[in-house]
């Protein structure tokens, strides 16, 4: 053993020195013999790794001390919470001292009430006041608990069941709040990395949904079918991965910052072509527009669900299947606020979009619910509006006849229902068309709203330039037209936070429950008020 | 804070794995016998994507029926629920004729508004006579009557703040007002443990959100000196405001907030405090103000006080009250003044009875009555409770005691015995509370006399023995002993 080692060292020292005395290890140095420089070239490539596996070089960090985050906390000075008021914006709001019909009482003076949006005039209907007193007085007020805690009130589910079945829908869901439904609607169906198309005029609820559900926003101008079809045109090819995303098209039936109505039918086309889906806020239409009032899918006779005989894919699986007939529109929410004198809102479409919304729409979940009695009201008018179809009618001739300048020298004698109440409706539309023109009688002031709008819209003809001096000009001629003429009119309000660019106005929100001289005397107030206040402004 | 036994920890786990080992074997046969059926969905893209809604098609269906039961008569302290059955493997439920008269423990009614009251239903019927059950406007067009200015006048005295204004939704208040006050380059530091309108309406302001543990006024204090410190993100600028938003009561713990410490520490810091009072107005203190007079905090210390009206006073509705210029700002400039419908004049008038009962201005001591009541039933049934050995969370003096019950199977077991001994209880799950802590939440009402709640233990205690949930051992009973 020990000489098999000793024969192994020996081999090895031979080995090296051969490596010192090798010729090509000799070199010649400025007449010097070096041996041996590959040990030297060997050692430097040691040093050279050992410094390469050093760390490099950091400056040490230095977290701030603890006197230090002190003074930063003291010299920082936060704004205040709110800005400081400015003078403009201190307008007086009216305060009605009785219900808000199409006559009410604005300190001690009656007044003719444009202010409200009780299209159909069911505020104040007996059978609508009979319900809700039962209802009180079985069910109390609130409902103190939201809908998956016993809040679920009998009452609920037979409103829910009844808008259903008027629209012709599978299922409908109620929310406790107009203005939460599309807020919470939206971030339901759609996330992030999905592609929503929306009209730039939509209200604030609508845009606070798109944003609060973080998907890719497109905007496209207002009401103009070219510009929807060429922004659906250029989402289609660029977005490769069409397949998994979805996508969805955003309108109001009839919108409330300008009174312009979508044309429905224009939209299926598009969303067809390009497999869009169509989310549909019915607000100020619901009630109004079409022949028995079931809104704007009516007035253009689109079915909203097509449920055809034969086998109903079981939705419970991975995929998600509606019925045999993809739907025309998908979802369609509206608020209750308007037509049916009641509050709240709701959405409806196929089962499985109102089934998703009971458990991951948030304004649902974690809200308590509608309270009994406005459930009970709603069925109630809904009851109503299904017997009477002739409200509706009254509430479309008193929209032509307001457009209409009742007031024009040839017709003062000539009472207009009686003339024109053989014709139809159609008929109607189109004197009121014609007659539009003559509104350039009321000096300065336009209509911007479609006739068939409930809510009929005023701009200025002549815009100052920036928002706020039109709106105070409008301010001054609604608060001449209450003050001096006993009519109540309001200006479209912006808010800080919405982010809606058309121009703003007088609205007008028109009932079946006024009558022919409540609508004269209104032309004749805003025709004498806009003439002082815009004179005067020249 | 809550901490799970380790033996239950593993069980829960185990449970839920098994559930969603089976969950996805359904699913795996489900896409096998969809292959053979065609998909019509003609190009577009499915509307609810396969995982997103896994929980709700394998899990929470199954246990359907412990959620959203509906009544059929008035949330008070005894109440009719409605039976429902299910063909299809709790797939869908029908509503059937038959009810059955339960015991009332899961409503907000603390108390006792619920039901038609003596006092305030005849006046809401006369204000529905004489303003019908909405104003079809906004607040800013035709929808504010005489009667919502002195809705508002009331608020702002009971609460004990110059100027309040109302809307028609507790929800849709904390979601609007958050992005008014605040916007880009704010900050706001909410408690984890926040309602989701909260997190709604901080989302929507679009200022930076850091979240600090929950109750602890400590790392209130840390999150605070780090981020003033820090400044914005990325530009290091220095924050244009700070909004610290907490609870008064939390709903799922029912733990009261520790308002003093974190009043303290926002002044030092100048950051304002938004005080969030759904649950706690009303409802404690010694004359229903609300969490400060409980604790004995100023109410001008708190920048912005918000509640609703759902909870104590039976109605619906939600408040900011604050200092007169903020509340005029936000009268011109919030989308739920200026854009949504105002509240229903009945609902308006029932808050205004509603709080001349509770400060005894109707003639009558009820008022003092209910506060004292609900205050003795409450501190009453939590200590019987603990006492027989449940987990009850909470603190003392607060209404809502949520009992843990942590497996999943244990929710539907409990929910089903309660309500086959007519008691109705409200279990939570997943994604109310973390995914480990499911409980049973109840919460106690001025109504509810002692017989209900002796009762109501008798079937607690009988049902938590079969279902197993008494994870504390229990106090021995002295009187046995003898």
């Amino acid at each position: 053993m020990a000489s098999s080692f000793t024969n192994m060292a020996d081999t090895a020292i031979e080995w090296l020195t051969m490596a010192f005395e090798a010729p090509f290890a000799q070199a010649v140095v400025f007449g010097v013999h070096i041996g041996g420089h590959l040990f030297v070239e060997g050692l430097l490539l040691v040093v050279i790794l050992f410094l390469l596996s050093q760390k490099s070089y950091k400056p040490p960090k230095r977290p701030l001390t603890k006197k230090e985050i002190d003074e930063l906390c003291d010299e920082w000075v936060p704004e205040s919470l709110i800005p400081p008021l400015s003078e403009e914006k201190q307008y007086e709001i009216p305060v009605l001292e009785s219900a808000a019909g199409p006559h009410t009482v604005v300190e001690g003076k009656e007044v003719v009430n444009f202010a409200s949006a009780n299209y159909l005039g069911l505020m104040g209907h007996e059978k609508i006041l009979d319900s809700c007193t039962a209802s009180l007085e079985k069910y109390g007020v609130g409902s103190c608990s939201a809908r998956l805690c016993y809040g679920t009130i009998d009452v609920h589910l037979d409103c829910e069941a009844r808008i259903a079945k008027f629209l012709g829908t599978p299922d409908s869901i109620l929310y406790s709040y107009g203005l939460s439904t599309m807020f919470s609607a939206i971030p339901a169906f759609s996330k992030k990395g999905d592609i929503i198309v929306v009209d730039e005029g939509v209200h604030w609820g609508i845009q606070n949904g798109l944003y609060l559900s973080r998907s890719t926003i497109v905007y496209f101008k207002h009401n103009d079918m070219e510009s929807l079809q060429n922004t659906l045109e250029k989402i289609t090819q660029e977005s490769k991965r069409a397949k998994r995303l979805r996508r969805y098209i955003v309108v109001e039936a009839v919108y409330q910052n300008s009174g312009q109505i979508a044309p429905l039918d224009e939209i299926i086309r598009l969303k067809e072509k390009y497999r869009f889906r169509v989310l549909l806020d019915e607000s100020n239409s619901f009630g109004v527009l079409g022949s028995s009032g079931r809104g704007l899918t009516e007035h253009y006779r689109v079915p909203v669900s097509v449920i055809s005989a034969g086998l109903l894919i079981d939705s419970s699986c991975g995929y998600c299947s509606l019925v045999l007939q993809v739907d025309k529109i998908d979802i369609i929410t509206a608020a209750m606020g308007h037509a049916l004198a009641t509050e709240g809102g709701f959405c409806t479409g196929s089962e499985r979009v109102i089934e998703h919304q009971r458990l991951s729409s948030s304004g649902y979940v974690f809200s308590a619910s509608l309270p009994p009695y406005l459930a009970t009201a709603a069925v109630t008018a809904i009851d109503i509006l299904e017997k009477s179809p002739e409200l509706i009618k009254k509430l479309k001739e008193n929209v032509a006849v307001l457009c209409a300048d009742v007031f024009s020298s040839d017709v003062e004698e000539v009472s207009f229902r009686d003339t024109f109440s053989n014709l139809g409706v159609e008929a109607l539309h189109l004197i009121g068309a014609c007659w539009r023109k003559r509104l350039s009688d009321i000096p300065g002031l336009s209509v911007a709203s479609d006739p068939l709008s409930p809510m009929v819209y005023l701009v200025l003809k002549n815009s100052t330039g920036s928002v706020k001096s039109d709106l105070q000009l409008l301010e001054d001629i609604a608060d001449c037209a209450l003050k001096e003429h006993g009519v109540l009119v309001v200006t479209s309000k912006r808010s800080i936070l919405d982010k809606c660019r058309l121009p703003v106005g007088i609205r007008l929100f028109v009932s079946a429950g006024h009558t022919e001289s409540d609508l004269c005397k209104t032309s004749k107030a805003l025709k004498k008020a806009s003439e002082a206040v815009l004179s005067g402004h020249n | 804070m809550i901490a799970i036994p380790y033996l239950t920890a593993l069980t829960t786990y185990f449970s839920y794995g098994l559930l969603f080992a089976f969950g996805q074997i359904r699913d795996l046969f489900r896409k096998v016998l969809d292959w053979c059926r065609s998909n019509n969905l003609q190009g577009y893209a499915p509307i609810c994507l396969g995982l997103e809604d896994f929980y709700v098609r394998r899990l929470y269906l199954r246990i359907q029926d412990c959620f959203g039961r509906p009544i059929a008569s008035a949330p008070d302290a005894w109440f009719d629920v409605v039976e429902r059955q299910s063909n299809d493997n709790n797939k869908t439920l029908k509503r059937t004729e038959k009810i059955t008269r339960c015991l009332n423990l899961g409503s907000y009614n603390y108390l006792g508004f619920a039901a038609a009251d003596e006092y305030c239903t005849p006046r809401a019927i006369e204000t529905l006579k004489k303003f019908s059950p909405s104003t079809c406007s906004t607040r800013v067009d035709g929808g504010t009557l005489t009667l919502h200015n002195e809705l508002e006048e009331f608020v702002a005295k009971f609460v004990g703040k110059p100027a309040a204004v109302v809307f028609g939704m507790g929800y849709v208040t904390n979601s609007a007002i958050l992005p008014v006050l605040i916007g880009k380059g704010g900050l706001i530091i909410s408690d984890s443990l926040n309602h989701n309108s909260i997190v709604n309406g901080a989302r929507g302001s679009g200022a930076t959100i850091r979240v600090f543990q929950h109750n602890t006024p400590s790392h209130l204090e840390e999150v605070l000196r780090e981020q003033i410190a820090e400044g914005q993100p990325r530009t290091h600028r220095p924050w244009k405001k700070i909004i610290v938003v907490v609870e008064g009561i939390y709903s799922m713990e029912g733990e009261l907030c520790k308002l003093p410490e974190i009043v303290a520490i926002c002044k030092k810091y100048k950051a304002y405090t938004y005080l969030d009072e759904a649950h706690s107005i009303g409802a404690v203190g010694k004359s229903g103000r609300g969490v400060c007079e409980l604790l004995g905090v100023d109410t001008a210390d708190v920048d912005i006080m918000m509640g609703t009206f759902t909870k104590s006073f039976g109605s619906c509705g939600g408040y900011i009250a604050g200092s007169k210029e903020l509340i005029q700002y936000l009268k011109y400039t919030c989308p739920a003044h200026l854009y949504a419908t105002s509240i229903s004049p009945p609902a308006a008038q029932q808050i205004i009875s509603s709080i001349k009962v509770i400060l005894g201005e109707d003639g009558s001591s009820r008022g003092a009555q209910k506060l004292a009541c609900i205050r003795e039933n409450s501190n009453f049934f939590r200590s019987e409770l603990q006492k027989m050995g449940f987990e009850v969370l909470g603190d003392n003096d607060s209404p809502v005691m949520p009992i843990m019950l942590y497996n999943p199977a244990k929710i539907p077991a409990f929910s089903r015995e309660c309500l086959k001994q007519n008691v109705a209880v409200v279990t939570v799950a997943f994604p109310a509370t973390p995914l480990l802590l499911a409980r049973a939440r109840i919460c106690i009402s001025a109504s509810h006399t002692k017989e209900d709640l002796v009762k109501a233990l008798e079937v607690i205690s009988r049902v938590g023995d079969l279902v197993g949930i008494k994870y504390f051992p229990a106090e021995p009973k002295k009187e046995h002993q003898e």
